[in-house]
């Protein structure tokens, strides 16, 4: 019984009227990981998980969260779920310590709303009112409402937009240590070191559909990984993805009668670069290398052909 | 549910079935609502002095030289108008701090955040509806203490005056709280709520009585506030805190219990109804 999948989606759609929000997206998140969904600004990400916390209902598609449809869950289920909205700003007059043990008056198995407070770091603040809180404080004071009521599945909706790199990191701690009590996260994200930092699985998503999906170290397949070399020839820069890139270099320098090549380069993509090309985002600053990208993916590679 | 939990997993099923009270929720939410709601300083100072300073002004100077309203003896303009302050006391505290206040609430976030939780949406409501009683109670004792002690205006002595007062003052309040819960939905943003809600309550105010004799007002109007619950409330009290004789100066020549009665339970289920059916834990522009 364990083993049921704590997050079944299949098929998913979701329109606002001409708009595709999401658009046959498929999601399987096991219980006691942390799953990342990945995505630009309007990519389905939001819509979907509101889908999931039982905020939006769906045109069409199979949804299950822990064993039942979202959309006509009960108390019962809602005191399994912990979610974090995206950013809000409400209950300001109210302190950390106020919230947080009011919160867990609505479970049966809270945590110790002190200790809740602890790990979310927020002990030297815990008189203070929220609306002094700074914004990454207010987060963890999201966080730590979210999981006072001991949640086997934790929601959270891009949960470090706008945390310095210290407090994220602290962030993450904090989320991978919830991971090994066993509480299954879902979470989404459009940091991609965030994701690898915290993810066992991630899922990336583009208009509305799951374009890729496995361990952040895996993400993309073996073309999106291939290295890229990189030369000039007649006066113009060529480029080329390829497994064997060596090889490659070997027989452009023997075409040179200097035997060296010209302006010659061979760039391993980033996972940032891999990721950007299944979002389809220009490289801001290596235009070419999507097109190079997107060009290993068909059998024709007109800078193989320009080299024979 | 085709699934229930037992069958899943036995160590949640043990969770079901102490998921706490609506009850003791609803008790929870009426103090974090109080508590909320006397930080919130700005809004107690107007909801509290509101109804004290306008008797002050209003008995000031209308009441000069001991102006009376009325045929011989007359009522002093202090008395004749603490009925109408009371009401839209009552009426400022429930339904103007309500709708108000809860679509702040839906604006900042706060409403979906608690839709997410365990947390039932009926202890919500009677957690405003509790809160709501108590800020009323302690606006309406001001008010007559100051009235009393500062005014000089004589408060009722027999039983059965409380008992119209303790009527009319919880019907008056919880159809407000509840009328004003059904309103906050119609204020696109928290922003424009207070735009929105202030000019209903004003000009009721004007046509219900509150600044002037009912009596003097024209009849069209009359007819008009009739339509709205804080014309009978307003009337209600007056069968508090005037002299029986003063019952001939109502339009119909009585005070009307029955119809004060019925016309603030006709709002009552009327916000009740549309309260329920309309009510929205997400902003409009939110999926």
């Amino acid at each position: 019984m364990s083993t049921e999948p704590a997050v079944h989606v299949r098929d998913l759609h979701k329109h606002y009227g001409p708009k595709r929000a999401v658009d046959g997206l498929d999601l399987t998140v096991d219980q006691g990981e942390i799953f990342a969904v990945l995505g630009p600004n309007g990519a389905g990400k939001t819509t979907t998980i509101e889908i999931l916390e039982g905020y939006r209902h769906r045109d069409r598609g199979e949804v299950t969260v822990l064993g039942q449809d979202p959309q006509h869950a009960g108390r019962e289920w809602r005191s399994r779920v912990g979610i974090v909205l995206q950013s809000a700003n409400d209950q300001a007059e109210l302190t950390v310590d106020e919230l947080v043990r009011h919160f867990a008056l609505y479970y049966s198995a809270s945590r110790d709303p002190q200790e809740v407070i602890a790990a979310v770091g927020l002990t030297d603040k815990a008189r203070t009112r929220t609306r002094q809180l700074s914004g990454g404080q207010r987060r963890r004071l999201d966080v730590a409402l979210g999981i006072v009521g001991r949640p086997e599945l934790l929601f959270l909706d891009e949960p470090t937009t706008g945390f310095d790199p210290e407090a994220r990191r602290s962030f993450w701690d904090l989320i991978s240590g919830l991971r090994d009590e066993g509480t299954t996260i879902l979470l989404t994200t459009h940091y991609l070191e965030e994701a690898e930092h915290l993810a066992d699985r991630c899922a990336v998503v583009r208009d509305g559909r799951v374009v890729a999906l496995d361990s952040p170290a895996a993400l993309g397949d073996r073309a999106a990984r291939q290295a890229v070399v990189r030369w000039t020839q007649d006066g113009l820069v060529r480029q080329e993805a390829t497994d064997h890139p060596t090889a490659l270099v070997a027989a452009l320098a023997a075409q040179q009668p200097s035997g060296e090549v010209p302006g010659l380069e061979v760039v391993r993509p980033s996972l940032e670069d891999v990721y950007l090309s299944l979002i389809g985002e220009p490289v801001t600053n290596e235009p070419d290398l999507v097109l190079a990208l997107d060009g290993v993916s068909t059998d024709h590679h007109p800078s193989a052909e320009a080299l024979r | 549910m085709t699934v229930t939990p037992s069958t899943r997993a036995t160590d949640r099923a043990s969770r079901t079935v102490t998921l706490p009270s609506t009850l003791a929720l609803s008790l929870a939410r009426t103090q974090i609502e109080l508590r909320q709601f006397f930080r919130e300083r700005d809004a107690v100072v107007f909801i509290f002095a509101y109804p004290v300073i306008m008797l002050a002004i209003f008995a000031s100077v209308f009441g000069q030289d001991g102006t009376t309203v009325g045929p011989e003896p007359g009522i002093p303009f202090g008395q004749y108008f603490l009925p109408g302050m009371v009401a839209t006391g009552v009426l400022l505290s429930s339904f103007q701090n309500l709708a108000m206040s809860i679509a702040v609430e839906r604006d900042e976030g706060g409403l979906k955040r608690l839709r997410g939780t365990p947390m039932p949406p009926t202890a919500y409501f009677l957690g405003k509806v509790g809160s709501v009683l108590v800020t009323s109670l302690a606006q309406v004792a001001i008010l007559l203490v100051v009235a009393s002690t500062l005014f000089g205006i004589d408060l009722p002595t027999t039983a059965d005056r409380w008992v119209t007062f303790a009527w009319v003052f919880a019907l008056g309040t919880a159809s407000g709280a509840v009328c004003g819960v059904a309103f906050s939905s119609v204020p696109r943003s928290g922003k424009s709520a207070s735009a929105v809600v202030t000019p209903i309550v004003l000009v009721l105010q004007f046509i219900s009585g509150v600044f002037f004799t009912f009596p003097s007002l024209p009849l069209w109007m009359q007819q008009v506030a009739a339509l709205f619950p804080l014309k009978w409330m307003a009337q209600g009290m007056r069968s508090v805190f005037l002299p029986e004789w003063a019952e001939q100066m109502e339009p119909a020549g009585a005070w009307e219990h029955p119809m004060t009665a019925a016309v603030l339970a006709g709002y009552l289920v009327l916000g009740l109804v549309l309260g329920i059916r309309t009510f929205r834990w997400k902003r409009r522009d939110d999926g």
